[in-house]
């Protein structure tokens, strides 16, 4: 069978899969719309943290971008799971006990006072919704690429199915169809992969077969290998970085504080039943994140060598444009991967110097593995379920964050807090219909400033929720003039800094111009730093906090006493 | 209140927060450490095929995080235990 039909048998499978336990899941109250009534298992919990977490990003581009940065590429690796040290540690078993719905809800009752509530709000649904169209457009591309329908119609599809289980089912069901969809991607992601390091270095878990040698007998060390093709051909050592110290210090804390600091992770804390379960729940996330996250880089390492080995072939002076590896055809159709034949020798050569001919989008290297290693059409079709799991299921986790914002945070406890819990129900389900089609929306026009918008998601949640929630279950005395200054202080800076260097002065975003050599991806670190020190400052010279509310910290530190996460 | 006094309760956060200070340092030495202040150094050391300072970013920290998560659980759950605070 070709991979068409085969892709669309497994998305078609995995699809009525969704909607299966979507019927199965429905919501009937608030409480099961916005924390699946507080009775998920930790175990589940921690999958459905997973598929929440890894996105289309994580799934189809971060391997491809290691494969092109090396060494570099580890901010994204130690930046996207380190920050769960810090949720499991300082945040997930306080907010647990706390026992409330949202982050805004924290915010506001910690901190006594509506201009907080509203700043997180705010923070929370801009942070979502920079995410959500980044989604709804890798379905679109997965859609377009292997069923070949226009890439406007997949994302129409894919919008149906999410407006379906996240309308229907709320929390609860996005909890359920996400432990199914990861089960869908780490199988999709990880069949490849064991199939690649086994051809290759002999050795089926890729986590080895990354530090292994070479299966063709020359005895040499994958990674050399590696080190010595860069060499060879002027690219930059793979095991060494291009980057400055300083700056992959910078962007790997603002990812990791940002990751600690995201609505839709942090929500996924308030659906376990217990204290001890938010923390062993982060525990058991992190484990199937980390399954992911230390297989990507050998998938990286495996596509670096088996592209520069097809394009330039065995002795390296590059293959006949006739003889051009099957992936080469197959994706040049996409304009993804492009051939100038620049010296006119009828031959593709691919190199980090003058003698390139070769243009190849990193996005492909996941998503053409299959191919690079000449491994069977069905695993092929598996990658573009896997893809679609984890692009829905990322949607899904921040659509509910958008509709309890507003439901929940603006209405009920903002303009109209006589609403019954029938009628904060109905708010919420249309509020996540109307976020779905305002997601649809910007994925069939993304605005162009989504590519360059996700650093500014987690720089937004790094220096504005990270420090007040810190701050908040830490340090009883902290009040809310000092948290709001603290919150408006780091979103200021982090955003002129980023908007100065993407949006208005485009041509000046070099290192040479940046402030300590720190780039606008890393700023949010210098932005909770900010954050904190103005929060400090400006509570040493105000009133101070309530008894009551100090009162409050002191018994969110253990856990005797924490209920289902309520209302009031 | 939860505690037999104020002390105990000042004992227990104050134990809590011991453990997390160690297991932090460790996340901070592993990632930040190891892998990016100490990288050119740590490099000149190989494991197998893997140079070390380059192992720890792309692999040793992941690994490292996972077993703090769960060492953090069990001696919370301990000292939940010890001052009578478990759920």
């Amino acid at each position: 069978m070709d991979i068409q039909t085969w892709t669309f048998i497994l998305v078609g499978i995995t699809f009525a899969l969704y909607i299966g336990i979507a019927i199965w899941a429905r919501a009937a109250s608030t409480g099961e719309f916005y924390v699946a009534g507080g009775g998920v298992h930790p175990v589940a919990n921690g999958m459905a943290t997973a598929a929440d977490w890894m996105s289309a990003a994580s799934f189809i581009s971060m391997a491809g971008i290691i494969s092109f940065i090396g060494y570099d590429g580890g901010v994204y690796l130690m930046g996207w799971t380190g920050g769960y040290v810090l949720l499991a540690l300082c945040l997930a078993p306080y907010l647990r006990k706390f026992g409330k719905f949202t982050v805004p809800d924290f915010i506001g009752d910690r901190y006594y006072s509506q201009t907080a509530r509203m700043v997180a709000v705010f923070c929370a649904i801009f942070v979502s919704f920079t995410y959500v169209a980044g989604q709804m457009r890798g379905v679109g591309v997965v859609f377009s690429r292997f069923l070949e329908v226009d890439i406007n119609m997949g994302i129409i599809i894919g919008m149906c199915i999410v407006f379906f289980y996240a309308v229907m089912g709320g929390m609860k069901g996005i909890t359920y169809t996400q432990v199914a969809q990861y089960c869908v991607l780490i199988f999709a992601f990880m069949v490849p992969a064991i199939f690649t390091s086994i051809m290759m270095t002999g050795n089926p878990v890729p986590q080895l077969g990354f530090g292994g040698t070479l299966a063709d007998g020359s005895g040499t060390y994958l990674l050399d290998k590696v080190d010595g093709l860069s060499a060879e051909l002027g690219f930059n050592q793979y095991t060494d970085g291009s980057k400055s110290m300083v700056d992959v210090f910078f962007i790997t804390a603002a990812l990791m504080v940002g990751t600690a600091g995201l609505p839709h992770v942090i929500i996924r804390f308030f659906t376990v039943p217990k204290v001890r379960d938010a923390r062993i729940s982060a525990g058991w996330a992190l484990i199937f994140i980390a399954i992911l996250y230390t297989t990507a880089p050998a998938v990286a390492a495996f596509a670096r060598v088996n592209m520069i080995d097809s394009i330039n072939g065995p002795d390296m002076k590059g293959v006949a444009a006739e003889q051009a590896p099957g992936w080469v055809t197959n994706w040049e159709k996409t304009g993804l991967v492009k051939w100038e034949d620049k010296n006119g020798d009828g031959r593709m050569f691919y190199s980090g110097d003058e003698r390139n001919e070769m243009d190849i989008n990193r996005d492909i290297i996941v998503l053409a593995s299959p191919e690079l290693a000449n491994l069977p059409n069905w695993v092929v079709a598996l990658l573009a379920a896997g893809g679609l799991a984890a692009a829905l299921s990322t949607a899904a986790g921040l659509l509910l964050v958008i509709s309890t914002s507003v439901a929940h945070d603006l209405l009920k406890k903002g303009f109209k807090p006589n609403m019954t819990d029938k009628q904060e129900l109905l708010a919420a389900r249309l509020s996540a219909v109307g976020a779905v089609i305002a997601a649809g929306y910007m994925g069939i026009n993304p605005p162009g400033f989504v590519a360059q918008v996700v650093a500014f998601a987690f720089g937004l949640a790094a220096s504005s929720f990270f420090p007040a929630i810190i701050l908040g279950i830490f340090y009883k005395k902290m009040n809310k003039e000092g948290a709001i200054a603290g919150m408006i202080a780091g979103i200021a800076f982090t955003t002129a800094y980023i908007v100065f260097f993407k949006f208005i002065n485009p041509e000046l975003n070099t290192p040479e111009n940046w402030w300590f050599g720190i780039s606008p991806e890393g700023i949010g670190t210098l932005g909770m730093i900010l954050n904190f020190v103005v929060a400090i400052a400006v509570n040493k010279v105000t009133a101070e906090t309530p008894q009551e509310v100090q009162d409050m910290v002191e018994s969110i530190r253990y856990p005797k006493g924490a209920g289902e996460a309520t209302h009031h | 209140m939860a505690f037999e006094n104020k002390e105990m309760a000042k004992r227990y956060w104050g134990e809590n927060l011991k453990v997390m200070t160690i297991l932090l340092a460790i996340w901070f030495a592993v990632s930040y450490g190891c892998g990016i202040l100490l990288v050119e150094p740590l490099n000149q050391i190989t494991l197998g095929g893997f140079k070390l300072g380059f192992w720890f970013a792309q692999q040793g920290s992941i690994y490292t995080f996972v077993v703090l998560i769960f060492v953090y659980v069990a001696k919370m759950n301990q000292i939940d235990k010890k001052y009578n605070v478990e759920e």
